[in-house]
């Protein structure tokens, strides 16, 4: 049905998405249950920072990333000379221009569910023996896992669906970041393939669907399990 | 054994409009009641004692710890201080399921305890369902449930049968009742409600904006007049305590005889012969004979000595007499005309009469 080139950029693209979501994950609850629960100076800006890839335009947060993780670039440096690893031109580097651009989603639908998780419970779970991380792992991520799902869809939706981003920092490699709308991109701009970049499309707008429908569903069936009333 | 003090305590902290200042010991057994009207500052002070809030100043120690001390810069956090709290609401987990709740803070040395305190709350038919799907009354077994289930160096409830209709509160006050006399924990006992104070208090701590008023055993506290008015006032109240020895079915009534071997026959009580039960009798009704009358609807007469009268300080024509039966006490509200008239004066022999209706008895 799908032609190899097609199925490797398909392939590809849920590899990368995937792994952005994969490693904002962790560091995206902790920054959201820090904003959700705490109060400290700086608080706003904090805010603020993680908010700008959603504000910005991609180039920019691409030119950026390829200032601080290209070869020249200080941390760049650092992750090629002392652990060998090499973002720029990459799929890992794709991996992560679509981790930062999905960052800002991430933090938002987590911190929301954060912020709904009654506090009372947590102190009710203090007060029966749990320590601060039982009271997190037990109490307060279930509880907010309807939005930990949903921010994890949309983030991942977001992933799959970065251009300017990864094509300034990681560029247009196939095989290694050409991605769905890399490759979308390659076709719009190669005369007489009007036929293959309309079956990309329809393939973005399936997977598009498709994650929607999933953070929906899973969504519901977490709430539901909170919000059982009577027999 | 009774006169240690499980929980002393010397504590202040500023709280809006007033200073929460206060110094109490807790015995090691019972149920001391911490009595007040709302905004008085019993739920604050619960709160300081399990460490959820600090304190300004002062310090909290039970048994031989330190839970708090400002001065030395003690703070146990809450999960390590051995208490067992139940708030006014339940704060059941909505994502686990009754049996999840009550073996969250259970240690592994409690399992014993599990099936035991399950069956005396009576909440067996409930493990495996969701808390969502529990009445008010059953959510409330459960939270109590969970934080015994924790063993507890002292139990912490916070006015727990809140929100609830009468019914479903006498009910729970029964099982209250029950679990207080079963297990060996001290109990601390928030609540604003004489009658439910008066039903299972050993002790009672009277506290007014952020104060101590008065401190001690609840039968002593009751009989003292100049409390009248914090104690209920025109709902006041006294207990007396006996056995059950002897169950009438054909009338339907319970025999109880008092330490002093007096007897009085209240309506069924379902609890076998020798129990120990509780009355509680309002001072309205009690009435006051020189001599036993014959031709009268009441059946209960008791033997009894004015100790001490007053004006009451509720309503300018009832006098307030407290009056000694056996080792017990009873208090009577009568008009001051009755007490002129009938010369009810302190030393006065007289008879106590009893209606029958007044009798309740939730043990």
């Amino acid at each position: 049905m799908l032609s190899d080139a097609e199925w490797q950029a398909l392939a590809l693209s849920l590899k990368i998405a995937g792994s952005a979501v994969g490693w904002t994950l962790i560091p995206g609850i902790a920054l959201a249950w820090l904003l959700a629960r705490h109060e400290f100076r700086g608080k706003s800006l904090l805010d603020g920072v993680i908010h700008l890839p959603l504000v910005l335009p991609p180039v920019v947060v691409g030119y950026l990333l390829l200032l601080a993780l290209g070869r020249q670039g200080w941390l760049g440096h650092w992750l090629q000379a002392s652990l060998g690893i090499t973002l720029p031109f990459t799929w890992q580097g794709a991996a992560v221009a679509g981790g930062v651009m999905a960052f800002p989603l991430l933090v938002r639908a987590v911190r929301l569910s954060l912020e709904a998780v009654d506090p009372k419970l947590e102190a009710a779970a203090a007060t029966l023996g749990a320590g601060r991380w039982r009271v997190l792992f037990t109490i307060t991520l279930p509880l907010a896992l309807p939005g930990l799902l949903t921010g994890s869809v949309l983030a991942f939706a977001r992933a799959l669906s970065e251009f300017g981003a990864t094509i300034t920092f990681a560029s247009n490699i196939p095989g290694e970041t050409r991605t769905l709308p890399l490759a979308l991109y390659t076709l719009i701009q190669t005369p007489g393939k009007e036929a293959a970049a309309a079956r990309l499309c329809a393939i973005s707008i399936a997977i598009a669907m498709l994650s929607l429908i999933a953070s929906e569903w899973l969504a519901r069936r977490a709430r539901r399990r909170l919000q059982e009333r009577d027999r | 054994m009774t006169s240690r003090n499980a929980l002393s305590l010397d504590l202040r902290k500023r709280l809006g409009d007033f200073t929460l200042e206060m110094k109490l010991e807790v015995a090691a057994s019972g149920v001391t009641a911490l009595f007040g009207e709302s905004g008085s500052g019993k739920t604050s002070l619960l709160r300081l004692i399990a460490g959820l809030d600090r304190p300004d100043a002062g310090h909290v120690r039970l048994d031989q710890r330190w839970l708090t001390h400002c001065q030395r810069g003690i703070a146990v956090p809450v999960h390590r201080r051995r208490l067992g709290v139940v708030f006014q609401e339940p704060r059941l987990f909505p994502h686990y399921r009754v049996r999840g709740n009550l073996t969250y803070g259970m240690p592994r040395a409690g399992r014993g305890r599990f099936d035991d305190l399950v069956a005396l709350l009576g909440i067996e038919p409930l493990l495996e369902r969701l808390p969502g799907t529990l009445s008010g009354g059953e959510a409330r077994r459960v939270a109590i449930g969970r934080a015994l289930l924790t063993q507890p160096r002292l139990l912490l409830l916070d006015e727990p049968l809140t929100g609830l209709d009468g019914e479903r509160k006498q009910e729970l006050l029964r099982y209250l009742v029950r679990l207080t006399r079963e297990i060996d924990i001290p109990v601390l006992y928030v609540s604003h409600d004489t009658q439910e104070i008066t039903a299972i208090a050993d002790h009672l701590a009277l506290i007014d904006s952020g104060r101590l008023v008065a401190h001690g055993s609840l039968d002593a506290l009751l009989q003292r007049l100049d409390l009248g008015g914090r104690l209920g006032g025109f709902d006041a109240a006294s207990r007396l305590c006996g056995k059950i020895t002897a169950q009438d079915a054909h009338y339907a009534l319970t025999r109880i005889t008092l330490a002093d071997g007096q007897t009085l026959r209240v309506p069924r009580i379902d609890q076998p012969l020798g129990s120990e039960v509780r009355l509680r009798i309002g001072v309205r009704d009690v009435a006051i004979a020189l001599a036993m009358p014959a031709d009268t609807s009441y059946r209960n007469g008791l033997f009894a000595r004015i100790v001490d009268t007053a004006p009451s300080i509720h309503d300018p024509s009832a006098q307030e007499l407290r009056l000694a039966v056996g080792e017990q006490s009873l208090r009577a509200r009568l008009t001051r005309q009755a007490c002129d008239e009938m010369q009810l004066t302190p030393g006065r022999e007289v008879i106590a009469l009893i209606r029958s209706v007044a009798f309740e008895a939730p043990a």
